[in-house]
């Protein structure tokens, strides 16, 4: 019950953060909407085995998290706890695809110094990779797994940064803007609305549970979690019929219209070119390989 | 004036498992009447107060609500002459922020937009609470989102106002404030509600159910001193009658 309330607190505080006051916060939510879709799309839009290219479009999570003063610890917690689904998503790939796709060559004079200063080779042993006279054979499970756990922290991320800059509600009108369909926004916003509600009902129920177990770290019985389950069903449904009454008695037709001013001005057009010129060269160019190569040309 | 009356003739409702939710409720309120709607629990007050925005429809007998009969065809036109309160003010406060919620039932009534958010200000000013409207009303005490439900409702000006437990889960100052507030307005007004000396202070008048049927309709203070009455309907004398206040 301590967590689901620590949770509902949590997203209050994501609430909060919506409302700051910097420059990204003020932005029409559209085009932060807009950049973070792109963001996303030319992200998720590369080859499987694909890493050191990924690495550059870190830019854009850094620079948006500096700009709108959010607070980082607190978004890689949230990452982190949304973490076990990329890596339940990605682990099975090393079982699956081992065929040795890349061989680094550690007999390299510079590669075998790296390895010992950050001790790559224990890491090497921990992780299972191949070691044979000296050339780590990596298998493109391993590579497509990485991929997913960078890609992942850089959708989330981004997602993240969207929501704590401009709150949920903005996003909804947004994408009502965007025309998305009416359903669709209707049930983002009630999700989003009655999420704090039903947590509210289910600490209670489990509030109500625990004082009458009177032990304190007692878990919860798988018995007793279904009818819980089954009950916390029904007084949603009892409540999504009376949420529908009051809309009905406000003369609701299955649309929802808000009003809200919203500008689309100069900054908002250079805020989306900016990023997705910077996005479109990250895309186009390996900005790490080609730096590889130009410093090993240096020296 | 009385096209603002409210009229139930002979009214019956079955709830589909066969229970009788109401059983022959004659009663005619008039326009500007305060009229409190109490009776113990199960007495079939929130079944009526449902049938009077047309969210049941009626078994037998019928309903009329101002001019209209309350039929399916009438329904959007009774609706906009009444205003519903739920008693819980989650259920009725969906929209993302208070002006969203506010707002509401103003754009879907076609009011103008340039006029819309100076009606949103004057109807949250009416209860008292210009200043929440950015806030989100999940993060609102229950005093708070009690006012902005009924912000929301008045916001469309309706003729009749219904409402259901309006004092439950109220701290004092905030169900005094609320009872002020309603003191203050000359809405046809129908209250269902255990708070019978909030019934006292705001109502003239008083329909006692009890299972389903009208036992008792008269003046407020003449019922109330009725104790035979009160005890049959699973009531108690008010506080305020029993020298307790």
């Amino acid at each position: 019950m301590g967590n689901l309330q620590n949770n509902l607190f949590d997203i209050f505080y994501m609430d909060t953060l919506a409302y700051s006051k910097t420059w990204i916060h003020s932005l029409d939510p559209r085009a932060k909407v807009l950049t973070t879709l792109l963001f996303v799309g030319i992200v998720v839009s590369f080859g499987k085995y694909e890493i050191s290219i990924l690495i550059p479009f870190m830019l854009y999570p850094v620079v948006m998290i500096t700009w709108a003063n959010l607070p980082i610890i607190y978004l890689i917690k949230k990452m982190v706890l949304l973490m076990p689904f990329a890596f339940f998503i990605g682990i099975f790939n090393p079982l699956i695809d081992r065929d040795i796709i890349l061989k680094i060559n550690l007999t390299f004079i510079s590669l075998i110094d790296i390895a010992r200063f950050i001790d790559l080779t224990k890491f090497i042993e921990i992780m299972g990779l191949q070691n044979s006279t000296g050339v780590i054979e990596i298998s493109g499970g391993w590579l497509s797994f990485f991929s997913i756990m960078i890609r992942f922290s850089l959708t989330v991320s981004a997602a993240l940064i969207l929501i704590c800059t401009t709150g949920f509600d903005s996003i909804c009108l947004a994408l009502q803007k965007f025309r998305v369909p009416g359903p669709f926004i209707v049930q983002l916003m009630f999700l989003y609305r009655y999420m704090f509600v039903l947590i509210d009902e289910a600490s209670r129920m489990v509030r109500a549970r625990s004082l009458r177990t009177f032990d304190v770290d007692s878990k919860m019985r798988f018995s007793l979690f279904v009818p819980m389950i089954g009950q916390l069903l029904l007084r949603t449904l009892d409540r999504a019929q009376r949420i529908h009454l009051a809309m009905c008695c406000r003369g609701f037709d299955g649309h929802i219209q808000m009003i809200r001013k919203m500008k689309f001005g100069v900054s908002e057009v250079l805020f989306i070119l900016g990023w997705s010129s910077v996005f479109i060269i990250f895309r186009l160019y390996n900005i790490p390989f080609n730096l590889g190569i130009f410093i090993s040309k240096l020296y | 004036m009385s096209h603002h009356i409210v009229q139930a003739d002979n009214l019956h409702y079955t709830y589909p498992d066969g229970t009788i939710g109401l059983d022959n409720i004659n009663f005619k309120i008039h326009h500007g009447e305060s009229v409190a709607l109490v009776g113990s629990n199960g007495a079939g007050k929130s079944t009526l107060l449902l049938h009077l925005i047309g969210c049941l429809i009626p078994t037998k007998g019928d309903i009329r609500i101002g001019d209209y009969p309350l039929n399916k065809k009438n329904l959007k036109a009774v609706r906009r002459s009444t205003g519903m309160v739920f008693q819980d003010p989650d259920d009725q406060l969906f929209m993302p922020t208070v002006f969203d919620d506010v707002a509401f039932g103003l754009i879907n009534l076609g009011v103008p937009e340039s006029e819309i958010e100076n009606q949103v200000i004057k109807a949250l000013e009416i209860v008292g609470v210009p200043h929440l409207a950015k806030r989100s009303p999940h993060k609102l005490s229950g005093g708070e989102k009690r006012a902005v439900a009924i912000a929301t409702v008045i916001a469309t000006m309706p003729d009749i106002l219904i409402m259901d437990e309006p004092s439950s889960n109220l701290d004092p100052a905030s169900r005094r404030r609320l009872i002020n507030l309603l003191k203050t307005f000359t809405h046809t007004k129908i209250i269902a509600t255990h708070d019978l000396d909030m019934a006292l202070e705001i109502c003239e008048r008083t329909i006692v159910l009890n299972k389903g049927d009208i036992i008792a309709d008269g003046n407020t203070k003449e019922l109330f001193h009725n104790e035979k009455l009160l005890a049959m309907s699973g009531l108690e004398k008010p506080l305020t009658m029993q020298g307790l206040r």
